[in-house]
């Protein structure tokens, strides 16, 4: 047991924190927001040069082999800069499905160039009424041919207004809230009879909602079995939440690290305020929930690649519960601490506001992953 | 960055389960199982029992008598102790003064105290606070006076946890009274039972236990030799010595066992023509408190981690104690809502009423109020972290 970084973890979160330090801090982000893509493609290239989109693949699938733990590093650092680039749903939730499904032929053709930094990927799995049911799945699949057809509409696809394919989740059998019958199939982002359309989030980053009117599909488009997806979407969900754990945790430290330092600059009554002992007292409080913030992030992130369901289901809930009521503790307080200006546009600490809340809700939000922890065996059986 | 076990280590806590419930005496693991409360001639019996195995100091340096254990090992150890529900050991010789004499005693301190800690044949207590020194525990006024080779002591000490039980007492006092007031505090060590003028009158808590006592000195003497560290350099060792008891008054292991204790009683309590535990919405409330716990256990197991490693547990220890305690105490108010009404019941309620285990629910629920008061409260926690981690300017 060792909870110390090794030399290589070491020196790629050097990398990345001068990589944020000197090229992607907050004032990139902002002029990006303002973008129709929201992200740069040249920069999504230099990511691939570094290594960070192929980090948890294996090698002979053209990764390197790393651990999820070495890809929450990466975006642990990136939170702290906003980095908008798509790596939670181009690289953990689609090209992790495309590598935990893919034949040898799938992960050359969509795989592989999304490591290299020539396309980006996106995964659409929620619809209306969903919520965070996984197999409430309306869109459907049908037999047609040597191949399918799918019809239906998916929200807030993250990166699917910009993702070169988007894997679907679809019924091919079974009633709208069957746990069996839902299957995965690649769309390409220019198939015929599908329309996007790029909704804008509160945080600034973009998401898309997807018409699928017949959309025609080979059948080795399909990922893995048919009708036996869900497990993989736990699955991809899961790795999901362990990777908003992770941005979430930069993002937190950095509002922290920031309320700290107004604490002793401010000055009020011809003190620093962060002389006030009702203000030392939050600080300290906010101090406790980033810190165990960053003990379930870390314990997520190595349960993330943990094969055994149900404990990698228990930490991950736990992980995104600390972040959902943790988190939100200290990024409230870091409004309050900071005043009327907290409010404003112009001062960053609102934009890291913003991406914390969208993080908490992504991928099941506090009372979902308290619920699904619930009803786990392994709760009961205790 | 790595979690799991070696298999040596897999082997080490199936070595110690199966040992656990042979070593117990069959009167205290039928207590055990049913998760009784232990009484202080028990406790001392089992710290007999680890003596005699070897495995009493875990956290001691091998060549004073620890057992010379990894981080992993004793980590498999403590969870092994806590889930048999064996008695909790009395932190104050093996935990607090212990560890404090392995830093800062002198050979022959050493020699005296150390082997009668580990094997249990004297019981430690702690004689910090006063009526007038609690948070502010530097304004302490216990006199010490030196005449001849000894300190002459005169003084209270308040909230001495379980000295009536104890043999030795390790006292802070005030041996100057001029400069800053921590500079004027020597660490002495007394012999409760046997040296005229010291008394001790336990108080009656709301628990119904007399867990506390008050301690008073009259021209008690304390022979020099009994001094740790220099005269008036106690303040240095008394701080070193709270980093360590924070790191385990936080109560976090008895938390992850009070998870179970809630689960059982919310299993064994109908409702309707089922149990509570059927509930969602109190399973809701369990599964919260267990996913706080694995938070909080997790973040205790960093800490250990960097112990092991050769780092000191620092002021990051603190967060321990708050969070740890306002669990502990979390988890018992959670066990009081699964009874009830049984939850009205006391310790003495006959087994008809209530099983042995809910009997000392409602004792714990009052008496951990204390958790977040002791040890420094939870308030003086903050400070310390406003202060020496945050760096936040003094007021």
């Amino acid at each position: 047991m060792n909870f110390d970084l090794t030399e290589e973890q070491q020196i790629l979160v050097d990398s990345v924190q001068r990589f944020v330090q000197n090229d992607s801090g907050t004032e990139r982000f902002r002029k990006l927001r303002e973008t129709e893509r929201g992200w740069e493609p040249a920069m999504w290239e230099r990511m691939a040069e570094y290594g960070w989109l192929g980090v948890v693949y294996p090698e002979e699938q053209g990764g390197f082999g790393g651990s999820f733990v070495d890809l929450a590093l990466i975006l642990e650092q990136l939170g702290r800069g906003l980095v908008p680039e798509p790596i939670i749903p181009s690289v953990v939730l689609a090209g992790g499905l495309v590598a935990r499904l893919g034949t040898p032929q799938q992960v050359e053709r969509w795989l592989a160039p999304m490591i290299e930094g020539r396309t980006s990927l996106a995964l659409a799995y929620a619809e209306r009424q969903s919520r965070y049911c996984l197999h409430d799945v309306k869109t459907s699949a049908e037999r047609k041919g040597a191949g399918y057809v799918l019809r239906g509409q998916k929200v807030w696809v993250l990166n699917g207004h910009a993702a070169d394919q988007i894997v679907v989740a679809a019924r091919t059998a079974g009633a709208q809230q069957d746990r069996k019958g839902l299957s995965l199939f690649v769309v390409d982002a220019g198939a015929r009879g599908l329309t996007r359309t790029a909704v804008g989030g509160m945080d600034g980053q973009r998401t898309a909602l997807l018409e699928l009117d017949g959309v025609e599909v080979a059948e080795d488009a399909r990922l893995g079995g048919e009708g036996d997806a869900l497990a993989h979407l736990e699955w991809a969900i899961d790795r999901g939440a362990a990777a908003a754990c992770a941005e979430g945790q930069g993002a937190i430290q950095e509002l922290f690290d920031r309320t700290v330092a107004y604490l002793k600059q401010r000055q009020q009554f011809g003190v620093p305020i962060g002389s006030f002992q009702a203000l030392q007292h939050r600080a300290a409080d906010m101090f406790s929930e980033l810190e165990l913030c960053r003990s379930t992030m870390i314990l997520a992130a190595i349960q993330a690649d943990s094969e055994d369901d149900e404990e990698r289901q228990a930490e991950i809930s736990a992980a995104k519960l600390q972040l959902s009521q943790g988190g939100w503790f200290v990024q409230e307080n870091a409004i309050q601490l900071f005043g009327g200006i907290g409010v404003t546009d112009e001062q960053d600490e609102g934009l890291f506001f913003k991406r914390l809340r969208v993080l908490q809700g992504l991928f099941g939000d506090a009372d979902h992953h308290v619920d699904r922890f619930q009803r786990l065996g392994r709760f009961a059986k205790d | 960055m790595d979690l799991a076990f070696t298999p040596e280590q897999q082997n080490f806590r199936e070595e110690v389960r199966k040992w656990i419930p042979r070593a117990m005496p069959a009167d205290m693991r039928r207590k055990a199982e049913a998760g009784a409360s232990f009484h202080q001639d028990e406790t001392m019996q089992w710290h007999r029992i680890l003596y005699e195995k070897g495995w009493i100091a875990p956290h001691w340096p091998k060549e004073v008598g620890g057992t010379g254990w990894d981080v992993g090992r004793r980590f498999i150890f403590q969870e092994e102790i806590v889930r048999a529900n064996a008695p909790e050991l009395s932190p104050f010789g093996l935990s607090m003064v212990g560890p404090l004499l392995i830093q800062f005693g002198n050979a022959e301190q050493k020699a005296r105290f150390l082997p009668k800690i580990l094997s249990g044949d004297e019981v430690w207590c702690q004689g910090y606070s006063e009526p007038n020194a609690g948070s502010d525990l530097a304004s302490l006024q216990l006199r010490a006076v030196k005449d001849g080779d000894d300190y002459v002591l005169n003084g209270q000490k308040t909230w001495t946890t379980y000295a009536q039980y104890a043999d030795w007492i390790f006292v802070l006092a005030r041996t100057n009274n001029e400069g800053k007031k921590q500079e004027g505090i020597s660490f002495l060590l007394a012999d409760i039972k046997n040296t005229p003028g010291i008394t001790v009158k336990p108080f009656l808590t709301t628990g119904g236990t007399d867990a506390f006592s008050e301690t008073w000195f009259k021209d008690a003497r304390v022979p020099q030799k009994n001094r740790v560290g220099p005269e008036n350099g106690g303040w240095a060792m008394a701080k070193a010595l709270l980093g360590h008891e924070r790191t385990l008054i936080g109560g976090i292991a008895e938390s992850g066992k009070w998870v179970q204790r809630v689960k059982r009683i919310a299993r064994e309590t109908p409702v309707g023509t089922g149990t509570l535990f059927d509930d969602p919405s109190f399973r809701r409330r369990i599964a919260k408190l267990e996913m706080r716990y694995r938070a909080v256990a997790m973040a205790n197991l960093r800490t250990l981690a960097a112990a092991q490693v050769g780092r000191a547990p620092g002021a990051e220890s603190s967060i321990l104690k708050i969070v740890g305690t306002e669990l502990y105490q979390e988890a018992t108010e959670l066990a009081m809502d699964a009874m009830g009404h049984a939850a009205m019941g006391w310790f003495d309620a006959p087994e008809s009423a209530m099983p042995e285990h809910e009997r000392w629910v409602a004792s714990q629920f009052n008496y951990l109020r204390a958790a977040t008061i002791y040890g420094g409260s939870n308030e003086i926690q903050k400070n310390i972290i406003a202060k020496q981690i945050l760096r936040l300017p003094g007021a």
